[in-house]
């Protein structure tokens, strides 16, 4: 899933100063599931802000909406009649969510709610842990199914660096394991050592990260 | 002769070479890389210069060994992956053959975190073993990594680095292979400090008879004190200083006194290095410690240096 966590309120407040009227849209994949944008954090985020401006001289009003996927035009739709009536929308969307709002509806002023992180899993109650990068060339049938690209902290493909220490990365010991280490011990259990002999060549980045949006088309689901 | 570098000349000649390093000023301060390059000559055969080691900015490598050719000093470029794509890598090798440089040590490099750019953005658009490759194609082959032809020559006696104290333990003979397979002509080792490790992976080198296809360089490095030694211990993943060395250095003193114990025992590791198969040499490590270099040279009987054969086939 997307995972992303909520901004700090200060950031969230000092986007929104001076509106009086707002609307709070939350989304139900991704970031519902990883507990940072979905109806429940719209309705705990909403009263926090009614709790931090009731101070304010005229008051705030705080619309709250929930959609089921934001970054798809056709789930925001009915929102049309409540961005109508706001001076500004605060997205719990991931990035791509508040980007579909912001095209969908070029005449409304999207704030993003949340820091957009990465493609993960949940790891623990409470953890979440990026497993990958999205590089449009999937290389995980060669690595024994863990990712050297998203997971070794310099992308390595053709074995660990000399920071490998007790399968711990030495960018991070406490909380990073080594790729390699567990890419190793995964051959080793599948009997795909020889696999590690092999000259990985140089990754071809046109599919991913060379500096411009990707997109993709089938041509068998266009109209 | 694939360099005709002096360090490529003097291991063909059979040699037990010396090689130690230079970490370039942080800034363009030119009499600062001139008072440690005379602390150097004449004590090793060739000079590596760091490349913003521990990711701190500094006097670009390049720059630094041009300095180090127009003062007769045999430089040994580093250069990692952390900061430049393949065209960059590319681009400053040029630079660096048409100012001088034979030699090339291929690194990954030390993670951003741990320098003084944290917020800086990586690069490892190639990893080490391609970029060996790279260079191999460079100069074997007059080829650029996208293929068109090189103009001029590059010849470059190329290194790459090896740690035999990392996890996974047999991952770094694999590893050993792979940069040998990819064109890496010498291998700088990370320190040593644990023999018996080290002999437990040369003893797989050269098994594997790795050893015939490159020149292994073991890296040594003297301590200024116990209290280095316990520092490396607590921070630096992969390496290992040895209590009976802690403690003979604690037993030494303070200071001077710790300092000179810290030379002998880097020059005794030299001495017990040479006798192990398929070691072709040293690599000293003495960091912000140049002075160190000729007295650990001097102790290990390794001066002076031989001139290498002028002409070889």
């Amino acid at each position: 899933m997307i995972v992303a966590e909520r901004k700090p309120m200060v950031e969230i407040l000092a986007s929104i100063q001076g509106v009086s009227r707002l609307l709070v849209v939350g989304c139900e994949t991704c970031v519902a599931v990883c507990l940072a944008g979905g109806a429940k954090e719209v309705a705990v985020l909403s009263a926090a802000l009614r709790l931090a401006l009731r101070e304010r001289t005229s008051a705030v009003e705080i619309l709250e909406r929930s959609v089921e996927r934001q970054c798809e035009e056709e789930f925001n739709a009915p929102l049309a009649e409540d961005i109508a009536k706001v001076e500004a929308v605060l997205s719990m969307a991931c990035g791509v969510g508040v980007q579909t709002l912001a095209e969908q509806f070029p005449d409304a002023i999207i704030y993003p709610a949340l820091n957009t992180q990465f493609m993960g899993r949940p790891e623990a109650p409470g953890i979440w842990a990026e497993r990958c990068l999205g590089c449009g060339d999937c290389v995980l049938g060669r690595f024994g199914g863990i990712c050297p690209i998203t997971r070794c902290s310099k992308s390595l493909l053709n074995g660990p660096c000399g920071g490998s220490s007790n399968g711990r990365c030495e960018v991070d010991p406490e909380h990073l394991e080594c790729a390699w280490q567990l890419i190793y011990d995964r051959l080793a259990r599948l009997g795909q050592l020889e696999r590690l002999y092999a000259i990985e060549p140089p990754k071809d980045w046109r599919s991913a990260h060379d500096g411009g949006p990707r997109r993709t088309t089938r041509e068998d689901l266009r109209l | 002769m694939k360099s005709g570098s002096r360090l490529e000349r003097l291991l063909w000649a059979g040699h037990f070479v010396v090689t130690a390093e230079l970490g370039p000023p942080k800034g363009p301060d030119v009499a600062a890389v001139e008072r440690k390059m005379s602390l150097l000559a004449g004590a090793c055969d060739a000079v590596n210069v760091t490349d913003n080691q521990t990711a701190i900015v500094r006097l670009s490598s390049a720059a630094t060994c041009a300095l180090l050719h127009q003062h007769g000093i045999e430089p040994v470029m580093q250069m990692t992956c952390r900061d430049r794509n393949r065209l960059a890598m590319q681009s400053d090798i040029f630079g660096a053959v048409a100012l001088g440089v034979r030699n090339l040590l291929c690194l990954s490099g030390d993670h951003q975190k741990f320098g003084n750019h944290p917020s800086a953005k990586n690069v490892y658009d190639l990893d080490s073993i391609q970029m060996i490759q790279m260079v191999k194609r460079l100069r074997d082959e007059g080829l650029t990594a996208g293929g068109d032809p090189v103009e001029g020559a590059v010849p470059l006696f190329i290194g790459g680095a090896a740690n035999p104290f990392g996890d996974p333990f047999e991952m770094r003979v694999i590893r050993l292979a792979k940069k040998v397979a990819a064109g890496a002509d010498f291998i700088q080792t990370q320190c040593v400090f644990d023999l018996p490790r080290f002999k437990e992976w040369m003893r797989r080198v050269v098994d594997l008879g790795l050893h015939e296809k490159v020149a292994i360089l073991a890296g040594v490095m003297p301590l200024k004190s116990a209290g280095a030694g316990r520092y490396i211990n607590a921070n630096v993943p992969g390496i290992t200083v040895p209590e009976a060395i802690i403690e003979r250095l604690s037993r030494a003193g303070r200071g001077a006194k710790a300092r000179e114990e810290g030379m002998r025992l880097c020059a005794e590791t030299i001495q017990e290095l040479r006798t192990i198969a398929g070691v072709r040499g040293v690599h000293i490590m003495a960091v912000e410690w140049e002075e160190a270099i000729r007295p650990i040279a001097e102790m290990a009987g390794l001066l002076p240096r031989p001139e290498p054969p002028e002409v070889a086939p």
